[in-house]
C-alpha cells in the first residue's frame, strides 16, 4: 500500500480529513522549501504537493505563477528537486506528490521521471495538462508511484466514472472552474461531483483551488476526505520575501490556523 | 501520408494536453465539428460566406515581373492579402464563427499576435452580432496600435496581456484560462492551426480552400502542378491551408520559412524547427523552442505573427517524414524581400508573409525557367509600414 493510501486509512480510522498544502520547489530557494515540508508535517500536514516551477503555467493563476518565477531565477531543475526529496526523506515520511506540467517530464524521459520519482521517494504526481487519454505511458511505467487524476465542476458523468475507475492515492477534486488561486468564496458546485465519484470508488478525495480559510476547509471536508492549499500558503511566503528567517514560522503559523478546524 | 488519425493525432504529434476543465469543452467542440463540417447546410453557408463576405476565389498570381528578375521559376502568388481584411485568417475565423452559431454560443473570445487574427475574428463576431474578447500581448498592442483600433471599431474588447514576454505565447495561456473559466457560454476561437485537438484538424480544413483553390488555379495556368509550395510558418495555418491539398502529390516539394530573427544563432529568433526539439505546449505536442530542462524559451521575431515557440502539429509530422522542409528566414531578409516585392510587383506583402518572398528569392534562380512555385501571400502589409520604415531609419511622422 502506498504511503498516501496509508496516511488516508489512518486518518480514516480516527475519523479526520487530510490536511495538502502546495509549496513551490525553489521559492524562494531549495533549502528553504525543504525546511518548510518538515515544518508543514509538524504543523498539520498529512500529504505534500511540491510544484515543479515552470515556464508557461497553463493551470495556475498569478500566485503561483509567481513562485514558479521566483524558483526559475535560480534555474530550480527536476534533478534539484529529486535531490530535496532525497534529503527530505532522510528525515520525514511524509507523502510527497510532485506537481507539474506535462512537458518538464517528457523533455526529462517519461522513463527516467518515473525510475527518479521511485528511488527517491516520490509517491505520487499531478500532471495537470497530462489528462487521462493521454497518460498511458505514464501509467503503464509507473509501479510504486500513483498517478493522481482531477474531476472538475465541469466533468462529465461518464468522465467522473473513468476518473474514478482510473484513480490512484486520491482524486484531486477541482473546486472551481478556472485557474488556481485564493478565493473568497468556495462554490458547492463541486460537492456533487465528489458524490458521483463515490458511487465508483473508494479512493479518497481531496479538493483543491481557491481553498484560503479555515472555514473553506471545514466546509470542503465536510463532505470530501482532504483539502488542497496552494496559492494562499503561498502567499505567506511571498509576503515574507523581505524578511527569509520569518518563513518557515509564518507558513507554519497558517497552516496550524488553517487546519484548526479539522485537527481537534 | 500526413494525415491525422481520428484522435487528432499526426503520427506522434498532436494530443489534447489540457487541464481536465477543458476536456468537456474540447469533446463538445469535436462533436460539433464532426457533426456540421460535411454537412450540405454548413458547406453551403460556409461557401456562400467565403465568396460573398471574403470575396473568394482570390487570384493565383503570376508575378512576372518578380519571376524575370530573380531569372528562374515561374512565381505565382495565391493573393490571400486580396482577401476581405487583408490576410487568410479570416477564412478560419468564419468557418468557427459560423460553428459557435450553430453550437449556440454567444460570446467569442481568442488570442492574436500581430493582431490579423483579432481583428478577423473580431470582423466575423460583428457580422454575427456576437460579443467578442480578445486577448493580445502588451508587447504586440503597442507593436500593432493600428490593428488594436480596429478590433475596437468592430466593437470588440481587447484585453492587453502582461505576464511573461507579453506576447503572442501568453496571450495564448490568458485566453485559454479565460475560457476555462466561462466554456459554458464562450466559443475560444484559436487563429492557428495549433493548440489541442479538433482545433489542428478543424482550422487546417477552414484554411485547405487556399490549397484546392491553388491547385485548380495552377491547372488552369500551367496545365500542370507546381514543382515548388512556400509559405511563412509561425502557428503554420496558412502554410498548411495550401499544403494540405498537396501532401499526397508526392513531387510538389513543400518550403516553411520560419522566423530566424536575428539569426537562428542568436538567442533572438522563432525558429521552431530549426532550433527546437519535440515537446508539448498549449496543449499539443509538436516541435517546441525549449531548453535542456524543458523550459519554454522566450522568441523574437520582427513578425508578431511568427514569434511563437510551437508550430502546428501537422508540420511537426510532415518534417518528420521528410514531406516538408522548413527553413529560416531573418528580419533582415524579409525586410528586403518586403521591398523587392514592393517595388517589382506593386504588392506590399505583410512582413509575415516576406519570409516567404525572402525564401522564393533565394529558391528561383536555383530553379530552371519551366519550374514553377506557387507562394502564399498570406497578407497585406499595411499594417507593417510603420515597423519597416523604423528599421530602415526613416523617420514618419506621428
Amino acid at each position: 500500500m502506498s504511503r498516501i493510501s496509508k496516511v488516508f486509512n489512518q486518518l480514516q480510522e480516527k475519523g479526520k480529513k487530510a490536511f495538502i498544502p502546495f509549496l513551490m520547489a525553489g521559492d524562494p530557494d531549495l533549502k528553504t522549501t525543504k525546511e518548510l515540508v518538515l515544518e508543514a508535517e509538524q504543523r498539520g500536514a498529512d500529504i505534500i504537493e511540491i510544484g515543479l516551477p515552470y515556464s508557461t503555467p497553463l493551470a495556475d493563476g498569478p500566485t503561483i505563477k509567481k513562485a514558479g518565477k521566483r524558483s526559475l531565477e535560480h534555474n530550480t531543475n527536476l534533478d534539484d528537486i529529486f535531490e530535496l526529496v532525497a534529503e527530505i526523506r532522510e528525515e520525514s515520511e511524509v507523502p510527497l506528490v510532485l506537481m507539474g506540467y506535462y512537458n518538464l517530464v517528457f523533455k526529462y524521459g517519461v522513463e527516467k521521471f518515473v525510475q527518479q520519482c521511485e528511488k527517491v521517494g516520490v509517491d505520487g504526481t499531478i500532471i495537470p495538462d497530462l489528462p487521462i487519454g493521454e497518460d498511458e505511458e505514464l501509467r503503464s511505467l509507473a509501479q510504486n508511484l500513483d498517478i493522481i487524476s482531477l474531476v472538475t465542476t465541469t466533468s462529465k458523468p461518464s468522465r467522473v466514472r473513468t476518473v474514478a475507475q482510473k484513480s490512484q492515492g486520491f482524486i484531486y477534486a477541482v473546486s472551481t472552474p478556472g485557474t488556481t488561486g485564493a478565493r473568497a468564496e468556495i462554490s458547492n458546485e463541486i460537492e456533487e461531483k465528489v458524490e458521483q465519484l463515490r458511487e465508483f470508488t473508494d479512493t479518497p478525495i481531496a479538493v483543491g483551488f481557491g481553498i484560503s480559510k479555515p472555514e473553506h476547509v471545514e466546509a470542503v471536508t465536510d463532505f470530501a476526505d482532504g483539502a488542497i492549499v496552494g496559492s494562499a500558503i503561498i502567499r505567506q511566503i511571498e509576503e515574507n520575501l523581505e524578511q527569509p528567517e520569518k518563513i518557515v514560522d509564518e507558513v507554519g503559523d497558517f497552516i496550524e490556523y488553517l487546519t484548526s478546524s479539522i485537527k481537534k | 501520408m500526413g494525415k491525422e488519425n481520428n484522435n487528432g493525432q499526426f503520427g506522434e504529434f498532436g494530443g489534447q494536453y489540457v487541464p481536465e476543465l477543458l476536456v468537456p469543452a474540447l469533446e463538445e467542440l469535436e462533436e460539433a465539428y464532426l457533426k456540421y463540417k460535411d454537412t450540405p447546410e454548413f458547406r453551403e453557408e460556409f461557401e456562400y460566406y467565403l465568396k460573398e463576405y471574403v470575396g473568394r476565389p482570390n487570384p493565383l498570381y503570376y508575378a512576372e515581373r518578380l519571376t524575370k528578375k530573380l531569372g528562374g521559376a515561374k512565381i505565382y502568388l495565391k493573393r490571400e492579402d486580396l482577401n476581405h481584411m487583408g490576410a487568410h485568417k479570416i477564412n478560419n475565423t468564419l468557418g468557427q464563427i459560423l460553428l459557435a452559431d450553430k453550437m449556440g454560443k454567444e460570446k467569442i473570445i481568442a488570442e492574436t499576435g500581430a493582431g490579423q487574427h483579432g481583428v478577423a475574428t473580431a470582423t466575423a463576431a460583428a457580422m454575427f452580432g456576437m460579443d467578442c474578447e480578445i486577448f493580445m500581448g502588451q508587447e504586440d498592442v503597442e507593436r500593432q496600435a493600428l490593428n488594436v483600433f480596429r478590433m475596437k471599431l468592430l466593437g470588440a474588447k481587447v484585453n492587453p496581456v502582461t505576464e511573461g514576454t507579453a506576447t503572442l505565447s501568453d496571450a495564448v495561456d490568458a485566453a485559454i484560462q479565460h475560457w476555462a473559466e466561462n466554456v459554458e457560454d464562450t466559443f475560444y476561437l484559436l487563429g492557428s492551426a495549433v493548440g489541442p485537438h479538433p482545433y489542428p484538424t478543424m482550422v487546417r480544413d477552414f484554411q485547405s480552400v487556399i490549397g484546392k483553390e491553388a491547385r485548380e488555379q495552377i491547372l488552369e495556368a500551367e496545365g500542370k502542378l507546381p514543382d515548388y509550395l512556400v509559405a511563412c510558418i509561425g502557428g503554420g495555418s496558412n502554410a498548411i491551408g495550401l499544403f494540405h491539398e498537396f501532401i499526397d502529390d508526392e513531387d510538389v516539394k513543400m518550403i516553411g520559412a520560419e522566423a530566424a530573427g536575428k539569426g537562428v544563432d542568436t538567442e533572438e529568433h522563432a525558429a521552431t524547427m530549426t532550433k527546437g526539439e519535440p515537446g508539448v505546449i498549449h496543449g499539443f505536442k509538436t516541435y517546441v523552442l525549449q531548453d535542456e530542462a524543458g523550459q519554454i524559451m522566450p522568441v523574437y521575431s520582427i513578425s508578431a505573427g511568427l514569434d511563437y515557440p510551437g508550430v502546428g502539429p501537422e508540420h511537426s509530422h510532415l518534417k518528420e517524414l521528410g514531406r516538408a522542409e522548413y527553413v529560416g528566414v531573418t528580419d533582415e531578409e524579409a525586410i528586403e524581400a518586403f521591398q523587392l516585392l514592393s517595388e517589382t510587383e506593386g504588392i506590399i506583402p505583410a512582413l509575415e508573409s516576406s519570409h516567404a518572398v525572402a525564401q522564393v528569392m533565394k529558391l528561383a534562380p536555383e530553379l530552371d525557367k519551366d519550374q514553377v512555385i506557387i507562394m502564399n501571400l498570406s497578407g497585406r502589409g499595411d499594417k507593417d509600414v510603420y515597423t519597416v520604415a523604423e528599421k530602415m531609419d526613416i523617420e514618419l511622422e506621428d
